[in-house]
């Protein structure tokens, strides 16, 4: 059993392909479909491009704070690639990839971050829970739906996403507690990306791995390079398969980086070294996953340089659309907080259309 | 005498405390190395050391917990929680236990401690970065709460709550942090809590605001200039200068309210409450309130439909003026 083989209390982490691209480790390479590596590495170049030009879009005042996935990609697409299409996604708020992946749009996406919160409302049939901004609280909401799945005989599994530092949380623990007793189908991926905003992972947590956390609860924990997609894609296989199962949550360490800001508004300058930073960059998860995919006769540079140029296309489209939406109308930002309009808040808002109907627009 | 924003303020009270008090310490999310997300404690710990001032986890509860173990066993905690939104998982250790202490175990612990937080809206953030929560925390006995709109008291008021006996949940209007500076003694000052500051005197009518609403409403008055209105900065929500307020009611009878917390159950409905029992036959018109709408504070895009303006505050002054008892 592969989290019996990576013990994390020994630090033994999963990787399969190195960051030259090189297989290490040939009896573990999981099988994937064609199709699916290729949706996976589509996803990864547009999530790429899109990530980076979020940023620029911020910086030229055209987008409110964005929380940049850069360097996370693998660690995303492995694991949601390794779920079904009927599985729940629970997100905290560095999921760019793992979204669009699921379904959610780039275009909805981008409007989340423009500041609309009509971008948390995804298509019917997308079973993505919104961004979850506050640290840890996620973990609970995906072991409920994890607990009603199991209760409705239903073959869902649900994946939740949370940080490094998000593992430091109560909420965390409860949420992990709750569904190890009921050993809920329920999978929970930490992106570890060393960093908590300005605080090192290191400083912040004393155990020496954080899959380790797992053994406190009862569940089985591995430690996988993040920035390998395979290897996401194999441990989450497996911790899908022991959910389905009827044998409970496992916990998956995806160790990577954050190679950005941890938001728009932060400067990592303060606080961290470029070396560290350059450092990682030799790691990216992008550069690995293509050259597997062209030694696999998969891909070519030419076709990869086709992909680039439709992905960056369809960047530029979306954040367009999102452009075009403008402010947010007023009926908005009252009617969904009840399914009906209550008095008070009908004579709140009379009150208010008075006000500009005399005095005009703000 | 120095020119301070009150970022730079509070940053001076926190380093004067500590300079003084060695039981004075420092912590929160971010708090330590990088000096807090919007600098507030920049500089802290390369001055006193990592004992003194540190960066936690992201435990709000072991925030707030900590702190009151500490200051039970003789330190002096001003904590940090990054944005009032995220104050949520330590209420339960503010409420079940900082408001406590001291009458659970009858006076043997008093807890002197702060709790800060950045907190109010229009600075296009994201969803949990904008809250005006002054309810939650008002309507809990034991706990003080207070919050400046000058620099000159963002200083005072912040030595005088680490000098307090009490918990003092410290909200700070993150909107103005910067917006502005103000010439303030360089030397240690406090301002007393549970005082309210005449910003201005006037016999039309009254104006209670707080925090960032303070400023726009001066900048209200501005522009309605046959208005000659008292305007007071409430500075302490709980407990509240019911003095000052009724005071003033006596002396114009009326009163306008202004804050961004949501209205329903709010600071203004307590305001109207006491003004109606000490000073109800001054009243020449009904008390009104102008305050964020009972629903969830919007993203950036709409934001700006919840956010008051001096605008909306002339208006609603003007309707107050015209009403007749
Ligand atoms: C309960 C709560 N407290 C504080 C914050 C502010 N905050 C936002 S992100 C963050 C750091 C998160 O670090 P990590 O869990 O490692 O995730 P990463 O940002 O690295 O993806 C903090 C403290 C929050 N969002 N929620
Ligand atoms: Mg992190």
């Amino acid at each position: 059993m592969l989290f019996e083989e990576f013990d994390p209390l020994k630090g033994e982490m999963l990787q399969i392909l190195d960051k030259n691209g090189n297989i290490v480790n040939d009896k573990l390479v999981p099988k994937i479909k064609k199709e699916t590596l290729m949706k996976m590495y589509k996803t990864m170049v547009l999530g790429r491009i899109a990530d980076v030009k979020a940023v620029q879009f911020q910086r030229q005042g055209r987008m409110l704070t964005y929380a940049p996935n850069h360097g996370q990609e693998a660690a995303q697409l492995g694991s949601i690639a390794a779920m079904d299409d009927d599985d729940w996604l629970v997100l905290a708020f560095r999921e760019l990839n793992a979204m669009l992946y699921k379904g959610v749009t780039l275009e909805q996406s981008y409007l989340y971050w423009y500041g609309n919160e009509m971008g948390s409302k995804y298509d019917e049939n997308v079973k993505v829970l919104p961004i979850n901004v506050p640290i840890g609280s996620q973990i609970n909401h995906a072991a409920g739906i994890a607990y009603a799945s199991k209760l409705k005989g239903t073959k869902e599994v649900t994946i939740a996403y949370i940080g490094d530092g998000g593992t430091s949380h109560g909420e965390f623990h409860e949420g992990m507690s709750f569904a190890a007793a009921y050993d809920l189908p329920m999978i929970v991926v930490i992106q570890n990306n060393q960093w908590a905003i300005s605080t090192p992972r290191k400083k912040a947590i004393k155990s020496k791995t954080l899959a380790q956390k797992a053994i406190g609860y009862g569940i089985p924990g591995i430690q996988v390079d993040g920035n390998d997609p395979l290897a996401m894609y194999l441990a989450v296989e497996k911790a899908r398969e022991r959910a389905s199962k009827g044998e409970g949550p496992t916990l998956i360490e995806a160790v990577t980086y954050r190679m950005g800001p941890h938001t728009t508004s932060d400067n990592p300058k303060l606080y961290r070294e470029d070396k560290e930073v350059d450092e990682w960059a030799k790691k990216d998860p992008l550069i690995r996953f293509k050259k597997y995919l062209i030694d696999k006769k998969y891909w070519s540079n030419k076709k990869d340089e086709e992909l680039q140029e439709a992905s960056k296309k369809e960047v530029l489209e979306a954040f367009k659309k999102v452009e075009k939406t403008g402010l947010v109308d007023l009926e908005d930002i009252f009617k969904y907080t009840y399914e009906k309009l209550t008095p008070n808040l009908k004579k709140q808002l009379n009150a208010y259309k008075e006000y500009l109907n005399e005095e005009g627009a703000k | 005498m120095a020119v301070k924003t009150i970022l730079q303020a509070i940053n001076e009270a926190l380093d004067q405390s500590m300079e003084k008090d060695d039981s004075v310490v420092v912590y929160g999310e971010d708090v330590g190395f990088e000096g807090g997300v919007f600098r507030t404690t920049a500089g802290l710990q390369k001055k006193y050391g990592e004992g003194r001032v540190f960066d936690t986890p992201i435990a709000e509860a072991a925030i707030v917990g900590s702190a009151i173990g500490m200051a039970v066993n003789g330190l002096k905690p001003v904590v940090e929680l990054q944005f009032s939104g995220f104050s949520l998982p330590g209420y339960n250790q503010v409420v079940t236990h900082a408001a406590r202490f001291r009458n659970r175990s009858r006076g043997k612990y008093n807890l002197p401690m702060v709790v800060r937080m950045p907190y109010g809206g229009g600075v296009r953030a994201l969803e949990h970065h904008s809250e005006s929560l002054e309810t939650l925390y008002a309507h809990i006995p034991g706990l003080k709460l207070v919050i400046p709109s000058t620099p000159y008291d963002a200083k005072g008021l912040m030595m005088a709550a680490i000098n307090d006996p009490d918990p003092v949940i410290f909200m700070e209007p993150k909107r103005i942090y910067r917006a502005f500076k103000q010439d303030i003694p360089e030397e240690p000052y406090e301002v007393e809590i549970g005082k309210a500051r005449i910003v201005k005197e006037g016999k039309d009518v009254t104006i209670i605001a707080w925090g960032a609403l303070v400023r726009e409403v001066e900048k209200a008055m501005k522009q309605v200039t046959d208005i000659d209105a008292e305007i007071i900065d409430l500075r302490t929500i709980a407990p509240m200068d019911t003095e000052t307020i009724v005071n003033s009611i006596k002396k114009t009878g009326r009163v306008l309210i202004v804050h961004e917390a949501y209205k329903s159950f709010g600071p203004a409905a307590e305001i109207i409450s006491r003004i109606n029992e000490e000073a109800f036959y001054y009243l020449e018109a009904a008390p009104k309130r102008l305050t964020g709408f009972d629903v969830t504070i919007p993203l950036p895009k709409g934001e700006h439909h919840f956010i008051i303006d001096p605008k909306q505050i002339a208006y609603e002054l003007k309707k107050l003026m015209a009403e007749k008892a």
